[in-house]
């Protein structure tokens, strides 16, 4: 997918992430997180952004994340929430849980 | 011993047989009236003419003696609100003051202006039972080139009382103080005001330190009775047109929680509490001031009420919950080492059997008859607990000090139950760990943990943990709710440390517990 | 067994803290809502959090229930396509006017179901009744899918479209509250009441609890942990029904060593009613843990 436009998910509050996600054309991914829990899950958190962004087949992304908390499956959700609005596509793509 | 001259007529009808004052160890020598100016003065052309009030604090400082180098005390009973901490450390540095050991009984976010004391080498040492905001970080970073000794509430009494932390000078504040030195953390005279209730943390340094020194707002007429410092460990008084801020010192009420999750815990610890075997007629308590702990004491007062039961004595830092049981007639007596709200406040004011004590009364290890080690029942909040049971309530999961280690490792070891209450996560960071960051309180002395996702008990307590079961409180390993707090949050990346140690974290013995080292950015 | 639904706790579907934390309480179902709580911006977010969370979060035995948008419509949609893939969450379809509704949603379902490999008719269903119609047709919704194991009513919008409002008693929500009621019992499937919004009104809660506990109701739709005591305190069974109930279940595995066809106690006979009664009993009793020791015999 292409990211077209600037797009926001997420909020500010506890347990939450706020994810924007804004074209980068041919910048490859740029991750700028400020997280209260930087020096404990920063690394994680980074990791889960890309790898969402990736399974969306978006390489070229600037992203930036304000988190307060999340657990790894909200900033998932809120990855997911803000690419496809960035790519402004609908085509989501639910997985089967096993 | 040579024979006393006996020169003057024996006031008394019979004469007092020589040998008998032999071995008496008096320091000798015969009454004579001579020099002796009785004063014929009323007691208000006495208050005029005499009291230990000082002009200014700078010549309170000058006479108390204190020279470079030397140990000044204060306490925290104005918490966030403190005035007096700053303006004195300011009032030392004007008059050149060098090398001094800061030992407070504790710090907080209003103590940040310290930074620069120590970095001009006003203060080289801090003892403290905690440390909050920045002056927390900046020490965490490496702002201190001699460690902080962190002390227990016990464990400092301890320390100050057998000379191991000998006080040159207290400051101590005091909301009302006569002109003679009898200072309280209320005034009798007056509603309202600045108030800080039980003054217990004062008292060992007032009666211990070479000089005290009382700072107040507030003077009123001798006696200032019922007094919680003595004009008898009171050396020098100064009027100070502010003393703190009334809305830092305390709340009116501390709230009580409606937040789902403390409550769900609050409710856990009072089942453990009521099924443990110590929930009987004039069973003893001691509740923390944390949003799960204060809440425990409106579960309990149900369980009370329905099984027919009261409190011989509630300990602690007190908080109105504790009052409204007291009051209610549920806890016959109160013992305060620290009042949390001004509804603790109010009662220790007026109610008879609201009573204030030290802090050496309350916690000293010197003592085995000392309060805690009578607690049948403490609810004790957490920063982290590990799968030893040990605790940490200093240091947070990042490695750096936000906190305090107050009387938590004392009355864990002093109660017959230590429950330690904490959610299994904060946010995304686990409070149920693999190990600690810092060991506060052994994990020996702490009996059962109560969190949101579940209840485990220390192995020691076979027993107390056959109870519960019995009583159908489902009960989980440790090693299962550190397990499931991992699957909640993940593993998170281990802290980077300096070598630099920049806390020294003491057992209320004082043996060293645990270090502290310099956090890695 | 079947399952006990005394509390169904709301969590608005946008919300990871009420997302993260609704595993921790005592109710006996989750019900995460992708309908009125979240804000039309807010869909395609609330539906992505909700699904990652039942993907992967651990939320112990408690029955998990998502409410998704109207299914005729394309968000309605979408939302089953993510929910149903969980193979998690029972389906609940908000503002259900007739049997058509159901069916409408069911046949999405089912052809989710069969796209994506799960078995047909995994997927259960519980429809909320808030409208007059709705009401008036109960009785078709209760008997219109076989993934239906339950109605509920959601009593905002009912008492919006009888042109009144809530009162304390609750006078005007009786029929619609009786016809759910009578609705679910002839179809053999659970009724759970509406919610009471006033948290903090806990005497106003308890007695509404106690008038829907008399009624029939198997349970609450609930807004706040706080308000899970009061209903389970108030659907734990006496010690003398339960006592009661014991006697019955005795009685029956007394017949049965005698290989007796006729179950009687105290001279009088225990047919299926008495039997049900006396197992639902038990099963509040237990979950209510004033039934420990029979629980663990039973495990």
């Amino acid at each position: 997918m292409k990211v077209v436009k600037a797009a926001v998910s997420g909020t500010m509050e506890s347990s939450d992430i706020m994810v924007t996600v804004a074209p980068n054309e041919g910048g490859g991914l740029a991750i700028d997180l400020n997280s209260t829990v930087e020096k404990q899950f920063g690394a994680a958190i980074r990791a889960a952004i890309a790898e969402t962004l990736e399974q969306l087949g978006i390489r070229d992304a600037r992203v930036t994340a304000v988190d307060k908390g999340a657990l790894d499956c909200v900033i998932r959700a809120r990855v997911k929430a803000s690419a496809f609005r960035a790519c402004e596509r609908e085509d989501y793509v639910w997985e089967v849980r096993t | 011993m040579h024979e006393p001259s006996i020169s003057r007529e024996p006031s008394i009808s019979r004469e007092p047989s020589i040998s008998c004052l032999e071995g008496l160890g008096l320091p000798g020598g015969q009454f004579s009236d001579e020099n002796l100016g009785k004063s014929y003065s009323t007691l208000a052309e006495r208050k005029a003419s005499y009291s230990k009030i000082i002009p200014s604090l700078e010549e309170a400082v000058t006479l108390s003696g204190l020279r470079d180098g030397m140990t000044v005390s204060f306490h925290h009973h104005f918490r966030n609100g403190d005035y007096i901490v700053n303006l004195v450390m300011d009032k030392l540095a004007e008059m050149g003051f060098k090398n001094l050991t800061l030992a407070a009984s504790s710090l907080s976010d209003c103590h940040a202006p310290l930074i620069r004391h120590i970095q001009s080498g006003v203060i080289r040492r801090i003892e403290t039972s905690g440390l909050r905001g920045s002056l927390a970080d900046a020490i965490s970073n490496g702002l201190m080139e001699t460690p902080v000794v962190f002390r227990s509430h016990g464990g400092r009494a301890r320390a100050i009382e057998s000379g191991e932390l000998p006080i040159d000078v207290a400051f101590l504040g005091a909301p009302s103080c006569d002109p003679y030195g009898n200072a309280n953390g209320y005034s009798r005279d007056v509603d309202g005001g600045v108030m800080c209730g039980s003054m217990g943390y004062a008292k060992c340094d007032a009666q211990h330190a070479a000089r005290t020194i009382i700072l107040t707002n507030h003077i009123v007429q001798y006696p200032n009775a019922p007094f919680g410092i003595p004009s008898t460990d009171v050396d020098y008084i100064v009027e100070v047109p502010n003393i703190g801020d009334p809305a830092g010192i305390m709340s009116g009420a501390t709230r009580f929680t409606k937040n789902p999750k403390e409550l769900t815990i609050a409710e856990s610890a009072a089942n453990v509490i009521a099924a443990s075997g110590v929930f009987e007629d004039g069973f003893s308590i001691q509740m923390g001031s944390g949003g799960a702990s204060l809440a425990v004491a409106r579960f309990l007062r149900e369980k009370m009420l329905a099984k027919g039961i009261t409190a011989s004595f509630a300990l602690g830092g007190i908080t109105g919950s504790i009052v409204d049981l007291h009051e209610e007639g549920l806890v016959k007596k109160i013992l305060d080492v620290q009042s949390f709200d001004l509804r603790a406040a109010e009662s220790l004011k007026n109610n008879r059997f609201h009573q204030q004590i030290s802090a050496s009364y309350y916690a000293s290890p010197a003592d085995p008859g000392c309060a805690v080690n009578l607690l049948d029942a403490v609810v004790l909040s957490a920063l982290e607990v590990d799968t030893n049971f040990d605790v940490n309530v200093l240091t947070g999961s990042d490695g750096v000090i936000r906190g305090a280690i107050g009387g938590h490792p004392d009355t864990a070891y002093g109660a017959a139950l230590a429950i330690v209450v904490c959610p299994l996560v904060r946010g995304r960071i686990p409070c149920v760990v693999e190990k600690v960051n810092t060991v506060v309180t052994p994990g020996k002395t702490v009996d059962v943990i109560v969190t949101d996702y579940g209840i485990a008990v220390n192995p020691r307590r076979y027993k107390l943990r056959q109870r519960l079961v019995d009583a159908g409180i489902a009960v989980s390993t440790i090693e299962e709710l550190q397990q499931k707090a991992q699957r909640i949050v993940g593993v998170p990346a281990p802290i980077a440390y300096k070598d630099t140690v920049v806390g020294v974290v003491t057992y209320r013995d004082g043996s060293v517990m645990d270090l502290i080292r310099q956090v890695r950015d | 067994m079947k399952r006990l639904r005394r509390t169904m706790l709301f969590v608005p579907g946008n919300n990871p803290g009420m997302i993260k934390d609704a595993g921790i309480y005592a109710q006996d179902a989750i019900m995460f809502d992708l309908e009125d709580s979240v804000s039309l911006a807010e869909k395609d977010a609330a539906r992505f959090l909700v699904y990652q969370a039942l993907m992967t979060m651990d939320y112990g035995d408690k029955e998990l229930v998502v409410r998704i948008n109207d299914p005729s419509a394309k968000g309605g949609r979408e939302d089953l396509e993510a929910i149903v893939r969980t193979r998690r969450a029972v389906i609940r379809l908000p503002k259900t006017e007739t049997a058509e509704d159901v069916l409408l949603c069911e046949k999405e379902i089912a052809r989710i179901e069969g796209e994506c490999g799960i078995e047909e008719g995994s997927t259960p269903m519980m429809a909320a009744i808030e409208s007059a119609a709705g009401v008036l047709n109960a009785r078709e919704i209760a008997f219109s899918s076989k993934r239906l194991i339950g109605i509920a009513l959601g009593a905002e919008d009912y008492v919006t479209d009888l042109k009144t409002n809530r009162s304390p008693g609750g006078i005007e929500l009786l029929f619609g509250r009786s016809m759910i009621l009578l609705a679910a019992r002839a179809a053999g499937i659970d009724a759970i009441d509406t919610v009471y919004s006033d948290v903090n009104n806990e005497e106003g809660f308890r007695a509404e609890v106690e008038l829907i506990h008399q009624l029939g109701f198997d349970g609450k739709s609930i807004i706040n942990p706080r308000q899970i005591k009061t209903v389970h305190e108030i659907y734990t069974p006496s010690e003398k029904e339960i006592a009661k109930a014991q006697a019955v279940m005795e009685a029956i595995e007394e017949a049965r060593r005698k290989g007796s066809g006729v179950i009687s106690l105290n001279g009088k006979m225990v047919d299926r009613p008495i039997v049900l009664r006396a197992q639902r009993v038990l099963a509040l009793a237990r979950a209510a843990g004033v039934l420990r020791e029979e629980a663990e015999n039973d495990a």
